[in-house]
């Protein structure tokens, strides 16, 4: 007999827990760190001073378990949680701050909330959190996750004075995993985090009690991303629906400015005739009143220049013309009458003139809605979305952070124009780093991030290494050999993971054009280094062959010519730097 | 008449030639300019063979090789080098071979990458100062033999003035630089004769070739070496004496009769390296049909050089052309050995009378 049961979401990714990012003790202690340091930078990144962030990798001390348990704590001064949501944010999974539509690490309100069901499924222990927003009260949490209803269980809760107005959050847990092995993964990751958040603070004590600490070398940090709106390419049924629902206004040309990124006036009613949603009276219709309000409405628009009226138009005159059309609906009757004007235009002054009706949002019919969207879709005058919801590091802060992290002996970095896909805005960032402390690999070694958080699994995958394996690199001047690191970060309100535990990105058209055009661009930048290099390096070996083999002519030939004091052969290496071959 | 062509005279024109290459580039560095060389072109373009000189020689194509240029300092600064090895050597009277100028561009820090490139550029300096490497003392590893009445006075050190006869050493002696730098001083042989192979040298000795035909004989050791074409070119030169080649009977023993009589392209650049008045006496195509000497079929590797010669201009001559069309069309070749099936001696006693008279 079949039977049938529902599971909560904590629940599903318990039972899925691999395609969050923990597989195995290795990958499990990897991830665990990872989430908890991007939850650390989010919020370091909110609270407006220099990042710090404190991580602490020690064996549990509890001997009951293995000693493959470790206790992980780490600790950050972000803007810390508000003490209602601290249980729901580390104890239910989907409950998060990031949902918006601007950029950050976290997107899933999965990462950290997963890390401790992990602790909590390996050890059954709880988790510890103490957090505070810089109020006057810091709040203490020990809490467990009621996996099957997807619910934080309150152990403890305490509350302490803030004195010195601290905020931030500490979080500390047991987990099992596999540290010795995790180990080469998680410096990797700490390095290239370092590399890509170059403001921050970031010191890592492991179960050995090594320190690593990489010191921030600027405190100027990104411009903060601002929270937007959805950009009608990225819309689809489900939100329209939902903003409809919620949505105050009466028109839909209000509703498309309101609700939309870069809608205004004259494109939500390009959009909306494009679309069919636009009403307008027919002109044998009008009354009397009407034509007189419609006549002024076209004087004072001509006032306003060139894409005005023709001729100065009497109400008689558009009586006239009222009598004698075939339009009818006033768009069309202004469209065939005033030749040369612009629709746009004619929809403006409509609208102004109070003509144009539309629905009220939320009376909209369900397949008005499913054709609202799809319109959106086909209408080809939406702007670009903005790129003010970015946070892209700037071309500056990545050359200081390479500079720091790598130590180059060449940098070359470049921010491509912002772009979209699918509507949703990124920005792509390269950079590519030679020579110095790099050390030459049999290959080129490449460095993925997006939304500065470092992408070390699944390179293969990738759609960055897709691009750089695919680009002739010997065009310039570039061997595998070569101590080279290619960098590619790529930005984005949606970055296109291919899965939740955010190791690669997926094959986006728009967003590869992207990533070649930046990876040309330093491609191209690093090729007239590499020249300008190989042409020193050639000049000196070409001064070295003459310095080594001009004088053993001058010696020969003296012997030869049986003379005693060797012709002076100064000059002569001297003007050799001018000879090419 | 006999041309005396002077062993000490020669040294003294090289070491001569040597200085005077030095003091041109001395001067050209004097005068603050990057040295530089003009040479004749030994470039395949540049090499044609003169019906007057009966021989290859270069052009006029010449090639400039200057310090100035990346590519060439080296090798320029090899070449200077050898110059100077050689005058060293040559002043001293030592002498070296082709193996020893390879591995002592060594401590001088001008080593070369093989030995192709050392003796390439042995080969340079010959061109630029006119003389056969040997007579700048640089020897090829292979030697070849001389046994017969000659008389000879060493001049190199520690022997000059000593005389010896070529008859001492039933073996023969080996031309080797002494004999090579040796003065002629009397003779009572009437003709030279030269033979590729040890073995028959030595049957030749023995059988007392060189008292039945006043002779003196040549061992080649398969392609002569240039010492001992030079050698050959002085006896008939200098003592007047006709000379006889006898090779194998197929178109490897032909040509080396020909390298003999008309030289090689390698050597375009020397003189006195060739014998035009030579004769190759056997074995021909016919002799294997005439003497029904036991044979082997041409492979098509001899084929196809039997027609590489057709064409080559050294083989304009009438027996030449003959010869090679006899050997294309019965499709053999022969040893000298091969005589032996008629008894060890048939070749002195039948052949060789036959032969001789026939090309005289
Ligand atoms: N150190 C922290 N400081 C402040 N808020 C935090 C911190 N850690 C977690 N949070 C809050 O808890 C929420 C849940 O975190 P979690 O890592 O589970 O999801 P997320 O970061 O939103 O998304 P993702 O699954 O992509 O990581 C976050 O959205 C954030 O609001
Ligand atoms: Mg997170």
């Amino acid at each position: 007999m079949v039977t049938f049961e529902e599971i909560s979401p904590a629940d599903f990714f318990y039972r899925n827990r691999d395609i969050a990012g923990f597989t195995n003790p290795v990958r499990a202690i990897f991830s665990a760190l990872r989430e908890l340091v991007e939850n650390a930078l989010d919020a370091t990144d909110l609270s407006g001073v220099p990042s710090e962030v404190y991580i602490r990798l020690s064996h549990d001390n509890d001997t009951e378990l293995g000693d493959d348990v470790y206790r992980l704590r780490i600790g950050d001064n972000g803007c810390g949680i508000p003490a209602r949501h601290i249980p729901s944010a580390f104890g239910q999974v989907l409950f998060g701050s990031k949902y918006k539509l601007k950029q950050a690490r976290g997107t899933f309100g999965l990462g950290g909330t997963m890390a401790i069901l992990y602790g909590q499924i390996t050890t059954h222990k709880p988790v510890n959190i103490v957090s505070s927003t810089g109020t006057s009260r810091i709040y203490k949490y020990a809490l467990m996750i009621d996996i099957q209803r997807n619910r934080p269980l309150i152990l403890d809760r305490t509350i302490q004075i803030n004195k010195e107005q601290w905020h931030g959050t500490f979080i500390e847990f047991s987990l099992e995993g596999d540290y010795s092995r995790a180990m080469p993964k998680i410096l990797e990751y700490l390095k290239q985090t370092a590399l890509v958040t170059p403001y921050a603070n970031i010191t890592f004590v492991d179960p050995k009690g090594r320190l690593y600490k990489f010191t921030r070398v600027t405190t100027k940090t990104p411009p903060p991303p601002k929270e937007t709106l959805p950009h009608p390419y990225g819309v689809d049924v489900e939100t329209m629906q939902r903003l409809q629902r919620i949505t105050d206004c009466q028109t839909m040309p209000d509703f498309m400015q309101k609700h939309f990124h870069r809608v205004g006036e004259t494109i939500s009613l390009s959009f909306l005739d494009f679309a069919g949603f636009i009403r307008t009276s027919d002109p044998k219709n009008l009354k009397g009143e009407d034509i007189s309000r419609l006549v002024k409405a076209i004087k004072k628009n001509k006032k306003k220049g060139k894409n005005g009226f023709s001729h100065n138009l009497s109400v008689k005159e558009m009586q006239h013309f009222i009598r004698n059309t075939q339009s009818g609906n006033l768009v069309d009757f202004m469209k065939t009458h005033f030749k040369g004007v612009e629709k746009s235009v004619i929809l403006r002054l409509l609208h102004a003139a109070g003509f144009i009706r539309t629905k009220a949002p939320r009376k909209l019919r369900s397949d008005e809605i499913v054709k609202l969207v799809r319109m959106m879709k086909k209408f080809d005058g939406f702007l670009p979305p903005d790129a003010s919801c970015l946070s892209p590091l700037g071309e500056d802060l990545l050359k200081v952070g390479i500079l720091k992290e790598l130590k180059p002996e060449y940098i070359v970095v470049s921010q491509r124009k912002p772009s979209t896909y699918s509507g949703h805005p990124f920005i792509v960032e390269t950079a590519i780093a030679y020579g110095g402390d790099i050390p030459a690999k049999d290959d080129i070694l490449i460095y993925r991030f997006a939304n500065r958080i470092p992408l070390l699994y699944d390179e293969a995958s990738d759609i960055c290494v897709k691009v750089i394996r695919s680009m002739n690199w010997r065009r310039y001047k570039v061997s595998p050999s070569m101590p080279i690191v290619i960098l590619v970060h790529i930005c984005s309100t949606k970055v296109p993971y291919k899965t939740v535990g955010k190791e690669f990105i997926a094959d986006r058209p728009e967003v590869k054009k992207e990533v070649l055009n930046g990876l040309r661009e330093v491609a191209r930048q690093l090729q007239h280094f590499l020249t300008k290099k190989e042409y020193v390096a050639r000049e000196r070996r070409r001064l070295d062959v003459f310095s080594k083999y001009l004088p053993k002519i001058a010696k020969f030939s003296t012997n030869l010519a049986g003379k005693e004091k060797e012709p002076n052969i100064k000059v002569l290496l001297r003007s050799a730097r001018k000879f090419e071959d | 008449m006999k041309t005396k062509i002077s062993v000490s005279e020669k040294k003294k024109e090289v070491l001569e030639n040597l200085r005077n290459f030095g003091a041109r580039l001395y001067g050209q560095m004097e005068e603050g300019a990057f040295p530089w060389i003009k040479m004749p072109s030994r470039s395949i373009q540049n090499i044609f063979y003169s019906p007057e000189v009966r021989q290859y020689i270069l052009g006029d194509k010449a090639v400039r090789r200057s310090s100035r240029n990346i590519r060439h300092i080296r090798p320029f600064t090899q070449l200077v080098w050898a110059a100077y090895f050689a005058y060293e050597l040559a002043k001293n009277r030592k002498t070296s071979t082709l193996r020893d100028v390879y591995y002592s561009a060594q401590a001088f820090d001008v080593a070369f990458k093989d030995q192709p490139e050392s003796n390439s550029i042995i080969t340079d300096l010959e061109t630029v100062v006119g003389f056969a490497r040997e007579d700048f003392n640089v020897f090829p590893e292979e030697r070849s033999a001389i046994f017969g009445d000659l008389t000879i006075e060493y001049t190199v050190r520690g022997y000059e003035g000593r005389q010896y006869n070529l008859m001492s050493h039933p073996d023969g002696v080996m031309i080797g630089p002494a004999i090579t730098s040796a003065e002629f001083v009397k003779t009572s042989t009437d003709m030279v004769i030269a033979i590729e192979k040890g073995g028959l040298f030595t049957r030749f000795i023995e059988e007392e070739v060189h008292k039945k035909f006043n002779a003196l004989l040549v061992l080649l050791g398969g392609q002569a070496p240039r010492a001992s074409r030079h050698f050959i070119y002085r006896l008939n030169k200098e003592l007047e004496l006709p000379v006889h080649i006898f090779t194998d009977g197929d178109p490897w023993g032909m040509h080396i009769a020909m390298v003999i009589i008309s030289g090689s392209a390698n050597a375009a650049h020397l003189r006195d390296l060739t014998t035009p008045d030579a004769r190759w006496s056997g074995v021909w195509a016919t002799d294997i049909v005439d003497y029904r000497l036991p044979s082997d079929e041409l492979t098509p590797v001899d084929i196809k050089r039997l027609y590489e010669l057709q064409k080559d201009p050294r083989y304009k001559g009438d027996l030449w052309q003959k010869e090679i069309k006899k050997f294309l069309k019965i499709r053999k070749k022969a040893e000298q050995e091969a005589f032996s099936r008629y008894g060890l001696t048939y070749i002195v006693d039948k052949y060789l009378p036959e032969k001789l008279k026939e090309v005289a």
